[in-house]
């Protein structure tokens, strides 16, 4: 047989595997999904597993062996997934397109409770296992798909504005409310001599999720929204481009420095820490590395935290944080809402607040005295959180994001003015927030 | 069918005891039976190829033409099931409103690829000529060039992030405080200069290996006849070394085009300085559109199966090693060189 014919042979061979592998699949017509007429019941007992990104603080593990000792039939698996918040989804997404039973309970982020619900990733769950009453509202709100519960609150985010308390009480300066008053006490700073080679202000404002988020707070610091309270998006507003006005022109004068356009969390916060920046915008995790005395922070002790500064009064942070669902395509999912009655019950949401200084849920854990103390800015963070405002809820949240940290970055960067910028997100999110 | 009669020579030594059934019947093996033989003995190879390159291909392809229905119904729910669109997963890239997006991450992706490649074979051959002649420790520097090579990307992706940092290593050797991660023409020079520290030693070292094979009198020859250094490069080396060069620049070039994770990392997504064509089938997979996300991966796999067929056809590169063949051979055995090709094509093809 030649060459030729023995490569024809071949080649048909392969084709032939490929197209009895490729027989296999389905191609269903689309189907509507069942309308929910209140939550299912949910129903199995047994082992089951927790799908978590990285557990710093080892916190989860002790709290999951905590719960094996008490439920020896009902034994709790931790898998650590990766550390960034799209590997994460990533990861769960990918196990719900294959209807993988081996994640149960799923630690969600704020914002992606719509696509899961949507999606049917998630099973609702029922409001009268849970006293909703006794956790922040906000918190409660983020983990609702149109009015149905399908997730409980674990963790909640708000941001914060970190000032040097050293160099204002120098100054003789307050915690400013309005970005007049942070730019006028910049001034007053920078004349001091050893704040000479110091920058005014910085946030997160590389091209990823926190640049929504610092997007967001600017926009609602000037009183506008990116979508109104009927759901449908309203940038292209006066309102929003005095907001992201401010932003755009600090990078201009110079009170943002140039290389803020690169930073994340852990990028401003070594800057802060470094004495490099006069004011920050971060999340409530920062206190804790920024008061550490191994020598990592120059600021130990000279600084403070104050609620987010706005155009005519205080500003709006971000609602950020974590909720626990259960998939559905687990099996198991009643020994699964047992454990998240569990950890969120006001003793283990302490623990964690004790180990992780994150903040909790529970509104009865900003009022204990006791924690006032260990933690200071508690305070700060729950009004942060009680008058934050949550990112767009929309299932394609992924291409909303997307949009927004598009059109922000190119304002940022003077790539584009802020009217094309927020006209063309504005003409975007129609699409996109239906 | 073929009558090539196929000459098997008997040697000196007696076959050997035990024989399976085929080699009972006359040394001269009738050409069908051979035939059977072969395509037996082969067919388990082919069923594992199918598996895992054929029908991630044809699957990915087929996937490209539906898409997920979009929008929810009045209970807020997503609807299941594909939709068949056909082709218009392909017009929309080229003609709908991400039409832009595309032809970025084409123009990038082949920029990075003319750009990387072309610097790493001016290093690479210039390494190679150093490392070919004796010194000491010759074969510490031979293994230790292969370092950047054995770094995984992701994790030379973070260490290049880390010099590239604006408060980095590159910015303080510079006295510039240039924004390397940042949008712009800073970003795609650094993933040239990361990409190109990871594999210029590949060429090097394949390089080498087509160096060793020049025998010395050749050079001898030159030599004698008064040829200087640049003249026996450019005339004698290069020539002679071309076949082991086309063949790493080939497998370089099929790589770049694919090139995903030093940009994603180092640099980050949605960055249209340094956007690739992959990172484009990533982004529509990620937001579970895994019909265009197809889409983008098949042309991906097309444009590399041209690029390859252009150097196997046009520049000669001798993959499979048979630089002897006569000219009717090397038309007959296009379609055996190209599947070689397809193997190192096959990781591009299936995004799911």
């Amino acid at each position: 047989m030649t060459v030729r014919a023995r490569a024809w042979r071949g080649a048909v061979v392969l084709a032939a595997a490929a197209l009895l592998a490729a027989c296999g699949n389905d191609s269903g017509t689309p189907s509507s999904g069942n309308s929910g007429g209140g939550a299912p019941a949910l129903d199995g007992t047994g082992d089951f597993t927790f799908a978590t990104g990285k557990d710093t603080s080892n916190n989860m593990q002790k709290l999951a062996d905590k719960w094996n000792a008490d439920n020896p039939n009902e034994k709790v698996r931790i898998v650590e997934l990766p550390e960034s918040a799209d590997g994460q989804r990533q990861q769960m997404v990918q196990n719900a397109q294959v209807k993988s039973d081996a994640f149960t309970v799923l630690n969600l982020d704020v914002v992606w409770t719509a696509e899961f619900a949507a999606n049917k990733w998630v099973v609702e769950l029922p409001q009268d296992q849970f006293k909703l009453s006794e956790f922040l509202q906000p918190a409660v709100d983020t983990a609702k798909y149109r009015d149905k519960l399908y997730a409980v609150p674990v963790y909640s985010d708000g941001g914060m504005l970190y000032y040097r308390k050293d160099l204002l009480d120098k100054v003789g300066v307050q915690a400013p409310k309005t970005w007049a008053d942070l730019t006028a006490a910049c001034l007053k700073v920078k004349a001091l001599p050893e704040a000479a080679n110091m920058s005014c202000y910085a946030g997160q404002f590389e091209k990823y999720e926190g640049l929504t988020v610092n997007f967001a707070e600017a926009v609602q610091s000037a009183g506008g929204v990116i979508v109104n309270k009927d759901g449908k998006p309203d940038v292209n507003t006066a309102a929003a481009k005095t907001g992201l006005d401010t932003l755009v022109q600090g990078f201009k004068t110079g009170a943002i420095p140039q290389k803020a356009i690169t930073y994340k969390e852990e990028d401003g916060r070594r800057a802060f820490q470094a004495g490099e920046l006069l004011f920050h915008r971060q999340w409530p995790y920062a206190y804790a590395k920024a008061q550490q005395n191994d020598g990592s922070s120059q600021i130990v002790g000279k600084f403070d935290v104050a609620p987010l500064p706005g155009v005519t009064g205080p500003g709006s942070s971000s609602l950020g944080g974590h909720n626990f669902a259960i998939s559905a395509f687990a099996k198991n999912k009643a020994s699964a809402l047992k454990f998240i009655q569990f950890f969120t019950s006001e003793e283990n949401e302490r623990s964690n607040l004790l180990a992780t200084s994150q903040a909790p849920t529970r509104t009865s854990l900003y009022e204990d005295a006791q924690l006032i103390k260990q933690f200071p800015y508690l305070a700060t963070l729950k009004a942060s959180i009680l008058s934050a405002v949550p990112r767009p809820k929309a299932v394609k949240y992924g291409d909303v994001t997307a949009a927004i940290q598009e059109n922000a970055y190119g304002a940022l960067t003077g790539t584009k003015t802020t009217d094309a910028a927020l006209k063309d997100l504005q003409t975007k999110l129609e699409e996109l927030v239906k | 069918m073929d009558r090539k009669e196929i000459v098997v020579t008997t040697t000196a030594p007696a076959p050997p005891a035990g024989p399976p059934k085929a080699r009972k019947q006359s040394p001269q093996m009738s050409p069908q039976g051979s035939g059977k033989l072969a395509a037996l003995l082969l067919s388990p190879t082919f069923v594992v190829l199918g598996l895992v390159i054929a029908y991630p291909l044809i699957s990915a392809m087929r996937e490209s033409l539906y898409r997920k229905p979009e929008g929810v119904d009045e209970s807020g729910f997503v609807q299941e099931g594909d939709i068949w669109v056909g082709i218009k997963n392909y017009t929309d890239i080229f003609k709908g409103d991400t039409a832009d997006r595309f032809w970025n991450a084409f123009g990038n992706t082949s920029l990075f690829t003319l750009t990387s490649v072309s610097i790493e074979i001016v290093i690479g051959v210039a390494m190679a000529l150093i490392m070919h002649h004796a010194m000491r420790g010759k074969g510490l520097v031979r293994a230790s060039i292969l370092v950047p090579w054995a770094i995984p990307t992701a994790v030379s992706a973070l260490l290049w992030k880390w010099i590239f940092q604006t408060d980095g290593i590159a910015n303080a050797i510079l006295n510039q405080q240039i924004l390397w991660t940042a949008e712009g023409q800073q970003a795609f020079w650094a993933v040239v200069i990361a990409d190109t520290w990871k594999t210029a030693p590949f060429i090097g070292l394949l390089t080498l290996a087509g160096l060793q094979i020049i025998s010395g009198e050749v050079y001898e020859a030159a030599k004698v006849d008064g040829a200087n250094a640049w003249r026996t490069f450019w005339q004698i080396t290069l020539p002679l070394v071309k076949p082991a060069l086309l063949v790493a620049v080939l497998f370089r070039v099929l790589d770049v085009l694919r090139m995903f994770d030093l940009p994603f990392v180092m640099i980050g997504e949605h960055k249209h300085s340094v956007e690739t064509l992959s990172m484009l089938a990533y982004d529509e997979a990620f937001n579970v559109r895994y019909g265009p996300a197809a889409a983008y991966a098949t042309l991906l796999f097309i444009y590399v199966v041209i690029v390859a067929l252009v150097f196997v056809k046009l520049l000669g590169a001798d993959v499979i090693g048979e630089a002897k063949a006569k000219k009717k051979a090397v038309k007959e055995r296009m379609v055996l060189t190209t599947l070689p090709a397809a193997v190192v094509i096959s990781s591009s093809g299936a995004v799911r």
